[in-house]
């Protein structure tokens, strides 16, 4: 069982529906079904003992959208407005659970009870302990999740030294990749005697592939405000910021209304509760810029200057935003300083390894079963991560690498799936935690290209201060360009790892510095495939579409018409009962027919460019014990 | 332009480091940024107009040129790209006859790339002025457009 309450078991004693909007469901329209719900609910008079209502993201964003019922705690998947009627009388006082609606285990059993899928049997929540249980639009479904207890507890009873110290003993190191003791930041922040001084949330989530901090903001903003009102407290601090992607605009929206809630309840705002403490938060939105998310940048950008980030000392502690002692911290940071408070630092510390303590939040994507946000202890090892709880790789292809870390991280092969995860054992196997993305790909998916891709993301978001970084990727992206397009020379491996490792040396902030990453990395692991790619023009996961076309094996088409339809060029020749043929020279190589080509022919293969196979005449027809039914 | 901008600038006279914020503010009620706009901004906020000219440059989320009537955003993301966002996005140019971030010469369509818009458990995924698709092929483009213009057309 996973170790987190049930919240919403509200002392009102109504069941609940609750109907997550976070962007994932709600972009498969999921408000929708919670009108339909509410109108079924109120025509069966049901509304006196049932609450519908919408909230953030319970994580298993594949399954979407997600209907949960509590306090019984049933996960009902995919679940689309025309099923409101079922579900509503489901709520009846001899309802009964909808089956058909339930999750279905890899046994093809219903499971009933979401904490029992495997997906969450192995996680512990806490950052993410409210997601898809309150209404992030309410501060009193927050409040009745104990929210902001721990603010009252630390403007009532404890010094500020005294906070600094139990998040210091938490042992809690930055959740936004770098792992920078939060509690050490904090003491430093406070040490310094210049005022005033500032909070800042780095929500500026910009690694492609990671969704942990929007999800967070988006279903549980509350808890990242007490947080930060915490840590104005525990430095000194009347003033915070919270910076966020202008991408995200239903977190902003969400923030905005929790703002101005906690104001209207004297949470935030002169005199909080009494104390004689104040503190005022603003939101700032990010303009698109990924270095911003380096805190020195950050800090220009929200000063409306370019977001360029700086030479190092002074730190931003002593002198960040407008020059003066900053304290800048990652979402999910602040949204553990709640529970460290509430539960204690022993309590978290004791959770974790000794050097990377609490839990790790992922966005477990790519070519994964269970797509959607995750927490586990850190320690977790990858295999447990991606087969227990990610349910293994679609079609049970073979695992070849996980990414983690986006862009700043790299890529571990299967050698590494033992490997436990925290931030330091990532960083020796060559990768880093990064602030959560994992993106998990299987044999199609070609590491140079995946390099290539990384890199073509850093050089476009450089920001151009420093050479190393601005020129430095610019040379190597280059490189993995003609590497892609078959024009690899001997010695470009080489020159790729001496460019990385001037990069590494050379460059000003964390963009630069970690860039060469992903290439080096998969050189590291994944040589052979650069070496295919240059010596003999191929590439060995059929991903390189300059190296790579699509041929269809006369033998086992079966002439279904299935790639004939999905062809976006026609670019596939046949009709029924005659053989299908690509046309080289109209393929765009989309790949299109070759995932539509059904698993029981497996007709249409990749084949590098050079080698494409003299394909039968037109018009040739199927022979007639092998036609198709379809 | 002086009249459309003196009510939106007001709040802001005076303050320190509101640039950003001043030019997502023009930009939301214009659509872009034009130029006679930022020498307006310019002498507001008493900053060299050089100096916003930097930031504009600088951030990926302001333009200088107008765009289209809908916005087609391609997601860039690392879980789109393995899932064959650029072939998505190949499609997209084809189908509408344009180049990243150009506009269709009826002024229709926009298109643009964003780094993620973190949907990647929906990948590939793009997003048509507010509403968001997920699990693309190239395959569903040419329908997907057809049925963005004729939705419009019941919508008239």
């Amino acid at each position: 069982m996973p170790d987190h309450e049930n919240p919403s078991e509200q002392s009102d004693g109504k069941r609940s529906i609750l109907i997550c909007q976070a962007l994932g469901c709600l972009s498969s329209h999921s408000d929708r079904i919670q009108t339909a719900i509410e109108a079924e609910i109120s025509q069966l008079e049901l509304a006196d003992s049932v609450n519908v209502k919408l909230t953030g993201c319970p994580g298993l964003c594949q399954e979407g959208p997600i209907v949960l019922i509590e306090p019984e705690g049933t996960f009902y998947a995919r679940v689309k407005p025309e099923d409101a009627p079922d579900i509503a009388q489901s709520m009846l006082p001899d309802g009964q659970v909808v089956e058909r609606l339930l999750y279905h285990g890899d046994d093809g059993q219903p499971i009933r009870n979401y904490a029992d899928i495997p997906y969450y049997v192995k996680q512990q929540h806490i950052v993410l302990r409210n997601c898809g249980h309150i209404n992030p639009e309410e501060i009193d479904d927050y409040i009745a999740v104990s929210g902001y207890e721990a603010l009252k507890k630390v403007l009532a009873d404890m010094a500020p030294e005294q906070v600094v110290e139990e998040v210091t003993k938490s042992g809690i190191r930055g959740r936004g990749g770098a792992g920078f003791p939060a509690g050490r930041k904090w003491a430093e922040a406070r040490k310094s005697t210049k005022e005033p001084k500032y909070v800042i949330c780095n929500a500026d989530e910009g690694d492609p592939g990671a969704f942990m901090d929007r999800s967070t903001l988006e279903s549980d903003p509350h808890t990242v405000i007490e947080g930060m009102i915490i840590a104005g407290y525990a430095i000194g601090s009347d003033t915070g910021y919270i910076y966020v992607r202008a991408e995200y605009p239903l977190a902003i929206k969400r923030l905005k209304i929790a703002l101005k809630q906690a104001e209207g309840r004297g949470l935030l705002g002169d005199n909080i509760l009494g104390s004689g403490f104040s503190f005022t938060l603003q939101i700032r939105e990010g303009a698109g810029a990924f270095v911003c998310g380096e805190a020195s940048a950050l800090m220009y950008s929200i000063e409306g200057k370019r977001g360029m980030p700086r030479v190092k000392p002074p730190r931003s502690v002593e002198s960040g935003l407008w020059g003066l002692p900053t304290s800048l911290n990652n979402v999910k940071t602040f949204a553990s300083v709640p529970v460290i408070i509430l539960r204690g630092a022993d309590w978290y510390a004791g959770i974790g390894t000794p050097n990377s303590t609490g839990t790790a939040v992922f966005a477990l994507t790519g070519k994964i079963v269970n797509s959607g946000l995750i927490e586990v202890p850190m320690g977790m090892t990858l295999r447990e991560i991606i087969f227990d709880i990610g349910g293994g790789l679609i079609g049970g292809k073979e695992f070849k690498a996980v990414q983690t870390g986006g862009p700043s991280g790299g890529c571990l092969p299967a050698s590494a799936l033992d490997l436990p995860v925290d931030f330091d054992s990532l960083n020796e196997a060559g990768s880093i935690m990064g602030s959560g993305g994992m993106v998990v790909v299987d044999e199609d998916t070609c590491m140079v290209d995946l390099a290539r891709y990384f890199l073509e993301f850093t050089q476009e978001e450089s920001c151009g201060k420093c050479v190393p970084c601005r020129i430095g990727t610019e040379l190597v992206l280059e490189i993995l360009d003609r590497i892609t397009n078959g024009e690899g020379k001997p010695g470009d491996i080489e020159l790729l790892e001496e460019y990385g490792d001037v990069i590494a040396k050379g460059s000003l902030c964390g963009l630069g510095k970690s860039a060469p990453n992903p290439v080096l990395s998969t050189i590291k692991y994944f040589r052979d495939e650069y070496e295919a790619h240059i010596n003999e023009k191929r590439c060995p996961a059929g991903a390189c579409r300059a190296l790579t076309s699509f041929y269809i094996n006369p033998e086992a088409c079966r002439a279904c018409m299935l790639c004939f339809e999905s062809c976006p060029v026609e670019a596939v020749d046949g009709w029924l009962r005659t053989i299908h043929i690509v046309l080289q020279e109209k393929c765009i190589k989309c790949g299109s027919c070759y995932d539509v080509c059904p698993s029981l022919y497996n007709a249409i293969v990749k084949v590098p460019v050079i080698e494409v196979p003299q394909p039968p005449m037109p018009g040739t027809k199927v022979p007639r014990k092998k036609r198709s039914k379809c | 332009m002086e009249n459309q901008l003196t009510n939106l600038l007001a709040p802001y006279m005076g303050q320190k480091g509101v640039t950003i914020q001043v030019l997502q503010k023009v930009q939301e009620e214009l659509g872009y940024l034009p130029r006679e706009a930022i020498d307006e901004i310019a002498r507001s906020l008493r900053i060299p107009p050089s100096e916003i000219f930097g930031v504009i440059s600088f951030y990926s989320q302001f333009r200088t040129t107008p765009r289209g009537k809908h916005i087609v955003r391609v997601c860039r993301g690392t879980a789109c790209h393995v899932r064959g966002g650029g072939a998505v996005l190949d499609q997209i140019k084809r189908e509408l006859n344009i180049e990243e971030n150009e506009t269709t010469p009826d002024l229709e369509y926009t298109i643009e790339t964003v780094a993620c818009i973190g949907a990647c458990a929906l990948a590939p995924a793009m997003v048509i002025d507010e509403d968001t698709f997920g699990q693309m092929t190239p395959g569903k483009i040419p329908n997907l457009f057809v049925a963005q213009k004729q939705g419009e057309g019941q919508d008239a």
